[in-house]
Parts: structure tokens; C-alpha cells; sequence
């Protein structure tokens, strides 16, 4: 078993290796100019010199992104059953979320950045909010809709009111739905968080030091801080399959407990 | 198996499920509209709390203006003394920042599919970068964003200057080439083991299959990989607009604007529009071609 | 007709995981020689090796020891040469191509020029009885119709023999029976060799001149039954009291290997 997994392992990681190794090299090799790519050896050095700040710029993109988590999920759910229950609702929010995916939604920050105090969390976190909400409506919803025909016939055949083919039959199918949403809105929470910075307001979060630094052309300082937000957003990620695997495990010991 | 043909002709359904979506989607944009309106009526001047959050949004005409007047301002000139209406600026920054779409997404499209069509034929290949390519979806890597446009006036190759508006397509290509490689390999995965076996009993080399058999049947997973990867391309554009400010796209209007909204404080939602068309034109682009790609393939039926 | 044997297998074995705790001994010591013309089924309970050695001689997979000669060839030069065509369970025709399309495929891959092919295609559609459908889309057509346009396919180039893997098994019973009736009457216009893999005793004696009988660990051939039903058969062979007594013999050579396996069972269990 064990053999198993490391040789399933051995591709990716070697392959990961060798490209870091190749990066290093063509950078020492070839003596390129930091502006344009930076050895990862000295992004390693600049990440521990500036951890205390980096990490001070994670905790604030980092909040600001669980902020839009939470709401946006709570809002999203609560929309998706709305709209579960009132099909003329569904019929005119869903082409609107489809709408809103396609566009490049952070241009709203500008309007935020006006609506709020200079110095206000919330354009940041009302726009992580929005990208959330959207991502767990429209999964939420597919997962309240789709129950399968056989077991709503069986429903039927119960005489089962609305309400109790809810909660039995379409929250459970809808639970898995949810965490997958939650899945990819887990580091679209964080990219959001950081890009919103670009537009001005508040500039203590780690995409104002990226493009300061970047600036100022201390690069290295630049990709140390890109290096954080790449393990802020893998950290959401991975808490949010966490939480899917845990779900998941309950959710067959649930079913299991319906069926007797 | 379901019997030959259904009753009612498939075209006449289609037509009238799309006029009902359009109606539903011009409704809802009225109802947004409504609601605009609404909340300026009733909400805060200055901004307020709620349950002692200061989470309301101002409603003075100074940051929300009334729609009309945003509808205006597009007929209006740019500034006093120009001849430029706000709409002929906006159509133009839509128009630079769509070529710089459009040309980061074919790079993207044509690494994506390479890179599938490699990952397909070496398994060693798929296994060593396939999960890089998952894992690139979480990652964010749109902070790659300001180093990629620094290059911009400052990169030289054999004398060729890295011209600033590649990067942003770089980047636009960047974030379409992910979710296309990934959508492409599965569909190239896709045929069933019968149907690899007859390819392979008719002695085809598989190039011939390749193009035969599983690039057709790569096309249902094909295009939502194409949606995300257009929007991925629009994102990685108007992001590297922004956080340079790259002259000439709308990412650069939406700053600009944004910033002059205490003399002019519907201009900044024009540009906001002009972004969203800009997404809508791309999104508009993937669906044509998904009605001309699945025209004669069998529909996935909603539950 | 041609004097060479249409297939030709001596001594083969086909062997999985050799050598490790999880071998399995998939074909053993089979031989077996089919003549021109002939209607050969092979029946036999689950793992007994039917569909292995269908693709043995389709040269799908090689075999672990032994010969296997389609056509007077070694296997992989006929499968070069293209000297079968091939059926499955499911049709596995194209979605995206039409019904016409899906029959020219294996003429394109052979490079016949587009006329050569609509013609042949049309041909080939006359033949099942479906001329009318050649500009449909697969998923339009039912199951059977979509299984007659593959065997459709599988003869398009006129090869001398048919490979089929339980074709009919996804049909209800009775379409399986009109099948199996229009089967044999293309086969018998084309004067096709077939070699068919079933799970259904009436199917194989209806179909066959020779019903081969496999029983499974290890995979071999356990008994041989020709069937002299003669070539016209029709709905009233099934009532034939021939029929009848030749699926009785069918189901006793199997039932036979089922004991055969419970004894063997019962060893183990022991």
C-alpha cells in the first residue's frame, strides 16, 4: 500500500524539483536581472528576513477573506433556498449569476472604495462577500433542484409535505453541493481580498506590498510577499477540503442512520 | 434507449426557452435597477450601522447616482472643452483591453490543448504535471500580476523590446491555459474503452485516433473548460491593467474615474459598465461557439 | 469459398499476472479451428474466457503461448490488413457523426475516396434495412436500430469475418429476436464467418452451426456441439424439435461445468 501511494507520488515531485532546480539555474546562469525573475533562493532569503511582515499582510487578506467566507456563504444559502421555493425567483437570479461570472466583478471595488470610509474593511471583505455568494448560490441551488425522479416519486408515494421532502430528501443532496462551492471559493476568497487593493482604500494587506514593493523594485521583497499569498490561498484550500472530507464521512454515517 | 425522434420539434422548445431567459434576465436587471433606486430612496446619506457595523453603503447622489443620470453621463462629453463623449472613451478602452483578451486567450487556448494532447500521450507526463495544474486553481496566482507587467520598458530579447500590453495578455493567457488544459485532458480521456478498442482494430495510429476519436468526444468537456478560460482571460487582463495602469485599457478608465468621483461621480460607473460588457462580449464569444460546436450532439437535459 | 480456415488457434494461453499470488489462468490449452462460412458461438458462465479469446483473435491483446491465425495470417497482419469487423454491447457508434458517417469510418481510415465510401455506406444501409436514416444523429434511433448500424459498420468493408461480443445482451428479448433473425440473413447474403460471444443458450443455438462450450479456472474449451439446423431458419426454428434438444444438450454440457465448479467449491471450502 505504502509503495503504492510513493509511486504515485514520485512524477509530480520530481518534476516539481527539477523545474525549481531549472529556475535557479537559469537565473545564476544566465545572471537574469531580478525585474524579471527572481532566484528562489533569494525569494527563500527575503520570505524569513520578512516573515513578521508577511504575515501581518496574510492575517489582514487573510481576515478580510474569511469575513467574505462566512457571509457570502451564509447569504448564498439562505438566497438558494428562497429561490427553491419560489421558481419565478430562480428564473430571474440564475441568468444574473451566470451573468456575474463572466464579468471581471472586482471593477466594483472602485464603487465600493466611494461608498465606504477610506479607511473602511468593507469594500474588501463586501467584495469577497458578492464573489461568494454567487459561487455558493449557484451550487447550493443546483443541489437543492436536482433531487433524482425516482426519489421524488417515492416521496410522493409517502403523501410527504414540501417541507419534508426538504429536509429528507434535498438539503442532504444539497450538503455535498455546498462544500464543493465552498471549495472553489476558497482561494477565489483570497485572491479577491488582495486584488480589491489594487484600487486604493485600505493598504495593509498583502496586494498593496506586492505591487509597492514591486514599485520600488525591490522584486525579491515582491515575491516573498507573492510566495504568502500563495500559502494563504493553498491554507484556505486545504481547510476547505478538510472540511468536505469531514462532512463527507458524517454525512454516509447520517444516511446510513435515515435508511433503518 | 429513447425512440426515434420526439414529438414536438427540438427548435420551436429551444426558441422559446431562450426568449424566456432573455425576458428573465431584462426583468432582473430592472429589478437591480429598482432596487438601486429603492435603497437611495430610504437608505443613509452618509453611510450607516447595522447592529453597530458601519455597513452601510452612502446614498447621496455624490457616490450613488440615480441611473438616469448614469445613462446620461455616456451621451455626455468627457470633460468641458472635449469632443469626446464618455461613451466613445469607454467603447475605446473596451476595444483595447478585448484585443488584449482575445490575444492571450489564443495563447492560452493553443498551450492548454498542447499541453493535454502531451499529457494524454505520456501517462509519466500527466502524472508529473496534472496535479500542479489542480492545485494552480487554488493558488493565486494572478499576484504573479504586477511582476509580469514590470517587465513591461524594462525586458529586452535579442533587441526586441517586451512591449507592456504583452504582459497583460501573458497573464490573460496565464489563467486561460489552466482550466482549458485540465477540461481538454479529460475529454480527451473521455471515449469509452469499446470505442478505443475499434480504433484500435482498425489499426489506427494514434494520431489518427487523436483526431478521430477523442477530439470530438473532448468537445462537451471542452466548453465550460473555454468558459472559465475566457474569463480567466479577462480577469488576468484588466487585473494587470489595474495594477499598473496600463494607458489605453478600461482597468486603467475604472481607476481613473474611480478616483474623480467627487467632481463627477457617475463616471466611475460607466467605466464599471464598460468592464462588464467587456466580460459579457467574451462569455457572448464562447456561447456561439458552443451552439455551432454542439449543433448536432444530444442535449443534457436539466433535472 | 476459400479453403484456407477462417480462424485458426493452436495450443493458445492467455495468462494474467503471471507468476504473482493474483494469476489468473484466463485461457489454457485451447484449440479450435473455424471454417469459412461458419456460425461459431462461444458460451460459457462469467471468467470462463469467451470475450478474452474473441480479443485474442482480434488481436486486441497477444496471447501468453500459442498461435492464432485469422485468414491463413498470423492475427496482427490480418487486424493490419483489416480482415474482421468488430461489434460490442454497446453500438459505441459516434455521437457527433451521422448515421451514414459512422458506417464510412472505417472506410475513411482505409483512405477510400468520398464517393466510393457514400455509396458503400448507403449499401451497407440497404442491407440492415435502415436506407431511410442516413442523415440521423445516432441518439435519435433506438437501441436496436443503433446495433444494426453498427454491425453495419463492422461489414462495411466486406470482410470475411465478424467479431461480435455480445451485440444483443442491452436489448429486450424481443428485439433480440428479430436481431438475431436479420443476423443471419445479412450474414448469409455477405457469406460472412462469425464468431459470436453470448450469455444466452436459445440465442447461440439459433445463430450457430457450432456452439462452443467453455468452462472457466483455468479458461478452456470443454465441449464442441454442432447444431444441424440446416441454413433457412426462421421464427418457425424455434419451435423445431431440434432446437429444443439441442439447448438442452447446450444447458447440460453447462450445467455439467456448474457442477464441476461446486465440487471444486467444495474442496476448497474444506
Amino acid at each position: 500500500m505504502r509503495t503504492r501511494s510513493l509511486a504515485s507520488i514520485w512524477p509530480p515531485l520530481a518534476f516539481g524539483v527539477l523545474m525549481l532546480l531549472v529556475w535557479q539555474g537559469l537565473v545564476r546562469g544566465l545572471d537574469l536581472k531580478p525585474y524579471f525573475l527572481v532566484a528562489p533562493s533569494d525569494i527563500y532569503r527575503e520570505f524569513v528576513d520578512n516573515w513578521s511582515n508577511i504575515w501581518e499582510a496574510m492575517r489582514v487578506s487573510g481576515t478580510n477573506a474569511a469575513f467574505g467566507m462566512l457571509f457570502g456563504a451564509i447569504a448564498g444559502i439562505v438566497v438558494a433556498f428562497l429561490l427553491s421555493q419560489f421558481s419565478l425567483l430562480d428564473e430571474l437570479v440564475m441568468p444574473m449569476s451566470i451573468a456575474i461570472n463572466a464579468i471581471p466583478a472586482f471593477v466594483l471595488v472602485s464603487v465600493f472604495n466611494n461608498m465606504f470610509s477610506t479607511t473602511s474593511e468593507v469594500p474588501r471583505r463586501l467584495m469577497v462577500t458578492l464573489v461568494v455568494f454567487f459561487v455558493v448560490l449557484v451550487n447550493v441551488a443546483k443541489g437543492l433542484r436536482q433531487v433524482a425522479p425516482i426519489h421524488a416519486e417515492l416521496m410522493r408515494s409517502y403523501a410527504a409535505s414540501g417541507w419534508q421532502v426538504m429536509r429528507k430528501v434535498r438539503v442532504p443532496n444539497a450538503i455535498p453541493y455546498l462544500f464543493t462551492a465552498l471549495r472553489i471559493a476558497a482561494p477565489l476568497s483570497v485572491i479577491y481580498a488582495y486584488v480589491s487593493e489594487y484600487f486604493g482604500g485600505a493598504q495593509n494587506g498583502l496586494g498593496s506590498r506586492i505591487s509597492s514593493n514591486i514599485a520600488n523594485s525591490k522584486n525579491a521583497v515582491g515575491w516573498a510577499y507573492v510566495a504568502g499569498a500563495c500559502l494563504l490561498g493553498l491554507g484556505f484550500y486545504v481547510i476547505s477540503i478538510i472540511l468536505e472530507t469531514v462532512a463527507a464521512r458524517r454525512g454516509s454515517a447520517h444516511s446510513r442512520r435515515a435508511d433503518t | 434507449m429513447s425512440a426515434v425522434t420526439t414529438l414536438v420539434p427540438r427548435r420551436q422548445r429551444a426558441w422559446y426557452r431562450r426568449s424566456r431567459r432573455s425576458l428573465m434576465f431584462v426583468l432582473a436587471i430592472v429589478l437591480v435597477a429598482t432596487l438601486w433606486e429603492g435603497y437611495k430612496l430610504v437608505g443613509p446619506q452618509d453611510g450607516g450601522q447595522l447592529f453597530g457595523w458601519k455597513v452601510l453603503p452612502r446614498a447621496k447622489d455624490r457616490v450613488m447616482p440615480h441611473i438616469s443620470d448614469i445613462l446620461s453621463r455616456f451621451s455626455d462629453p468627457i470633460n468641458r472643452g472635449s469632443d469626446e463623449t464618455v461613451f466613445s472613451v469607454v467603447l475605446k478602452g473596451v476595444w483595447f483591453s478585448l484585443r488584449l483578451v482575445l490575444a492571450g486567450f489564443g495563447m492560452g487556448l493553443v498551450a492548454g490543448v498542447l499541453l493535454a494532447v502531451v499529457m494524454c500521450r505520456l501517462r509519466i507526463a500527466e502524472r508529473a504535471i496534472l496535479p500542479y495544474l489542480v492545485i494552480s486553481q487554488t493558488v493565486p496566482l494572478i499576484a504573479l500580476a504586477p511582476l509580469v507587467v514590470s517587465w513591461g520598458g524594462k525586458l529586452q530579447l535579442f533587441g526586441w523590446e517586451w512591449p507592456r500590453w504583452l504582459s497583460a495578455s501573458v497573464l490573460g493567457a496565464f489563467l486561460t491555459f489552466f482550466p482549458i488544459a485540465v477540461g481538454t485532458l479529460r475529454g480527451l480521456q473521455s471515449p469509452s474503452a469499446s470505442s478505443l478498442e475499434l480504433m484500435d482494430s482498425y489499426a489506427a495510429p494514434w494520431r489518427r485516433t487523436l483526431f478521430t476519436l477523442r477530439f470530438p468526444s473532448a468537445v462537451p468537456f471542452m466548453v465550460p473548460a473555454l468558459k472559465l478560460g475566457a474569463a480567466g482571460s479577462v480577469i488576468g487582463v484588466v487585473v494587470s491593467e489595474i495594477s499598473t495602469g496600463l494607458r489605453g485599457g478600461i482597468g486603467r478608465l475604472v481607476i481613473e474615474f474611480g478616483r474623480a468621483t467627487t467632481s463627477d461621480p457617475a463616471i466611475v460607473y460607466t467605466a464599471v459598465l464598460g468592464a462588464a460588457f467587456l466580460g459579457l462580449v467574451m462569455a457572448g464569444m464562447v456561447s456561439l461557439a458552443e451552439i455551432v460546436v454542439m449543433r448536432n450532439r444530444p442535449k443534457e437535459v436539466e433535472a | 469459398m476459400s479453403t484456407v480456415d477462417a480462424v485458426e488457434i493452436s495450443g493458445l494461453k492467455k495468462i494474467f499476472n503471471a507468476g504473482k499470488p493474483s494469476q489468473v489462468d484466463a485461457l489454457v490449452d485451447i484449440d479450435l479451428t473455424i471454417a469459412p462460412g461458419e456460425f461459431v458461438s462461444l458460451i460459457g458462465p462469467s471468467g470462463c474466457g469467451k470475450s478474452t479469446l474473441l480479443r485474442l483473435i482480434a488481436n486486441l491483446t497477444d496471447p501468453s503461448a500459442g498461435e492464432v491465425r485469422v485468414n491463413g495470417k498470423p492475427a496482427k497482419q490480418a487486424r493490419l490488413d483489416q480482415d474482421y469487423g468488430m461489434a460490442f454491447q454497446q453500438a459505441g457508434l459516434f455521437d457527433w457523426r451521422t448515421v451514414s458517417k459512422n458506417i464510412e469510418l472505417p472506410l475513411e481510415l482505409k483512405g477510400w475516396d468520398r464517393a466510393k465510401r457514400r455509396a458503400r455506406a448507403q449499401e451497407m444501409l440497404e442491407l440492415v434495412k435502415l436506407p431511410e436514416f442516413a442523415q440521423h444523429m445516432p441518439w435519435q434511433l433506438s437501441g436496436g436500430m443503433q446495433q444494426r448500424i453498427a454491425i453495419a459498420r463492422a461489414l462495411a468493408a466486406h470482410p470475411p469475418l465478424l467479431l461480435m461480443d455480445e451485440p444483443f445482451g442491452a436489448l429486450d428479448e424481443m428485439t433480440r429476436e428479430h436481431m438475431q433473425a436479420e443476423l443471419l440473413r445479412i450474414c448469409a447474403e455477405t457469406h460472412t464467418t462469425v464468431v459470436f460471444v453470448t450469455h444466452s443458450i436459445p440465442e447461440a443455438v439459433y445463430l450457430s452451426t457450432k456452439v462452443v462450450v467453455m468452462s472457466p479456472r483455468p479458461g478452456r474449451i470443454t465441449e464442441i456441439i454442432d447444431v444441424p439446423l440446416g441454413g433457412g431458419r426462421n421464427d418457425d426454428t424455434r419451435e423445431d424439435a431440434v432446437f429444443y434438444s439441442k439447448i438442452t444438450e447446450v444447458r447440460e454440457a453447462l450445467r455439467g461445468i456448474e457442477a464441476g465448479l461446486a465440487v471444486a467449491r467444495g474442496i476448497e471450502d474444506r
